[in-house]
């Protein structure tokens, strides 16, 4: 597949918003023009556990909610004014009845390909995968994962899952074909399908899994964040567990692009983002894996890492943020991009901190503080 | 559809809403719903309460039961000041059903 060449195009100046999705409810900032001036709005949902929110960028109005409260099950929310109202799902989530597995929380929400504009797909805890074709109202499991006669071994049992418990994350479809689709799974690994989820291969050739007996299984690994390069959907970028990997399709063999990080930093962090407009440039945001996995910013510095080259070398990024004693942890829906030029950067912290970048992560500054535990931020 | 249930094969059961199920009741904290009986000498089952609370007020259900039918973890249904085991627990003409939303952490 030929490399899409770098646009040169400028978007049009305009405002940003960040949906902030936290463990007590959904806040909302919006930018001036200039990205200068930021404007905090909410709390929708106090209360509620909110996973992620995001806005259809398909150029619908329609915006989906994940959430739950400590005490209730797990459910979506739909808003189809840019979320001056919402209303709940009529058919959320769950899994096949007489299946014995139950939805503990929608964790992803993905927007399926533009030919299909009222197409999203969910990915739960534990990890499922489920469509809608009504804009988030009804949603139906996806047998050919749910289903699967592999998928008991492929996700492994509870006790293989993140804290807060197992997932899908990281649904990814191809721009150019609506049925090929890429999945993640923490713990569990990378899978593909060429039939709109029919069926599903592990997709794990070259990526570690250092906390198994064997290190290379064809299936168990634990990635944390995959993201598709914009303008070229043969290449997938992956901040796993175990590392930094970019795999360049047709190749079916993930390339370890962690190397080149500074030994001390290391190369385990929750997110990746990749750039808007260039295949060729991804951030990351490093956290501390050592012994009892701390999950913090390396020695209590934070700082974001940036390539340029594919991976291939990173820069550290950290003009702006704490010199010292800021012990963060950015999950790995909580940071991301916008689509403006100079891109903007966007990263929330456990601890309610939101900061941002508009100058493609050179400088940066605190937008907001003393929000809740931030789970995810998106723009729209 | 409770609307739709005659008076000789229903009975009402008032049912107690805890605070963060009453988005669902536009914030009442007692309702009443009309179950239907499967036979007139036969009071009705918790179960059936439920699926009435959801006709009467479209996805409350699965904010407190599972797709297995499972209560949910944070979740207590009491049937006359008594806790109910599971939804297969009688209804007895004039008793309360009280759903209570337990301690679920900070």
């Amino acid at each position: 597949m030929p490399r899409a060449r770098k646009t040169t195009l400028r978007a049009p100046a305009r405002r940003v918003t960040l949906l902030i999705a936290t463990r007590k409810g959904l806040w909302t900032l919006v930018s001036d023009t200039a990205r200068r001036g930021w404007k905090l709005a909410g709390p929708t949902f106090l209360g509620h556990i909110v996973h992620q929110v995001v806005a259809d960028p398909r150029g619908g109005k329609t915006m989906l909610a994940a959430a739950r409260t400590g005490h209730l099950g797990p459910t979506v929310f739909r808003s189809t004014d840019r979320g001056k109202t919402w209303k709940e799902a009529t058919k959320p989530p769950a899994f096949r009845e007489g299946s014995g597995r139950v939805v503990d929380h929608t964790f992803w929400l993905s927007p399926a390909h533009p030919s299909e504009p009222h197409a999203w797909y969910a990915g739960t805890s534990p990890q499922g995968l489920f469509r809608s074709d009504d804009d988030g109202a009804t949603w139906r499991g996806v047998d050919g994962f749910n289903e699967h006669r592999d998928r008991k071994a492929w996700c492994g049992g509870d006790q293989d899952g993140t804290p807060d418990g197992p997932k899908l994350h990281s649904i990814l479809v191809d721009p150019r074909d609506p049925k090929h689709l890429y999945i993640a799974m923490s713990s569990g690994g990378v899978f593909e399908s060429v039939d709109g989820g029919g069926d599903w291969n592990p997709l794990n050739h070259g990526v570690r899994a250092d906390f198994l007996p064997q290190p290379t299984p064809e299936f168990g690994h634990d990635p944390h964040c995959v993201r598709l390069a914009a303008g070229q959907p043969d290449r997938l970028y992956q901040q796993n567990h175990c590392g930094l990997y970019r795999l360049d399709r047709p190749q079916t063999t993930w390339q370890d692009i962690g190397v080149g990080m500074p030994k001390a930093t290391g190369a385990i962090g929750f997110p990746i983002v990749v750039h808007p407009r260039d295949p060729d440039t991804v951030w990351v945001f490093p956290m501390d894996g050592s012994d009892v996995w701390p999950r913090v910013s390396p020695g209590g510095r934070p700082a974001v890492y940036r390539s340029r080259d594919a991976g291939k070398t990173w820069k550290r990024q950290d003009q702006g943020l704490p010199k010292s004693q800021a012990w963060w942890t950015v999950k790995r829906q909580a940071m991301t991009s916008d689509t403006r030029d100079p891109a903007g950067l966007y990263f929330g912290t456990t601890s309610g901190e939101v900061w941002g970048s508009r100058d493609e992560g050179r400088t940066w500054r605190c937008l907001a503080r003393h929000l809740p535990h931030i789970f995810a931020i998106e723009t729209s | 559809m409770s609307g739709q249930i005659s008076h000789e094969v229903a009975v009402r059961v008032r049912v107690q809403i805890p605070s963060p199920l009453r988005s669902y009741t536009e914030g009442a904290a007692t309702v009443a719903v009309a179950v239907p009986l499967l036979a007139p000498e036969s009071p009705p089952t918790l179960q059936s309460v439920l699926a009435a609370l959801d006709g009467a007020f479209p996805g409350i259900r699965f904010r407190m039961i599972d797709e297995q039918g499972a209560v949910r973890p944070h979740i207590k249904l009491f049937v006359g000041g008594v806790l109910a085991r599971n939804l297969r627990t009688k209804v007895q003409a004039g008793t309360d059903v009280m759903i209570v939303a337990a301690l679920s952490g900070g």
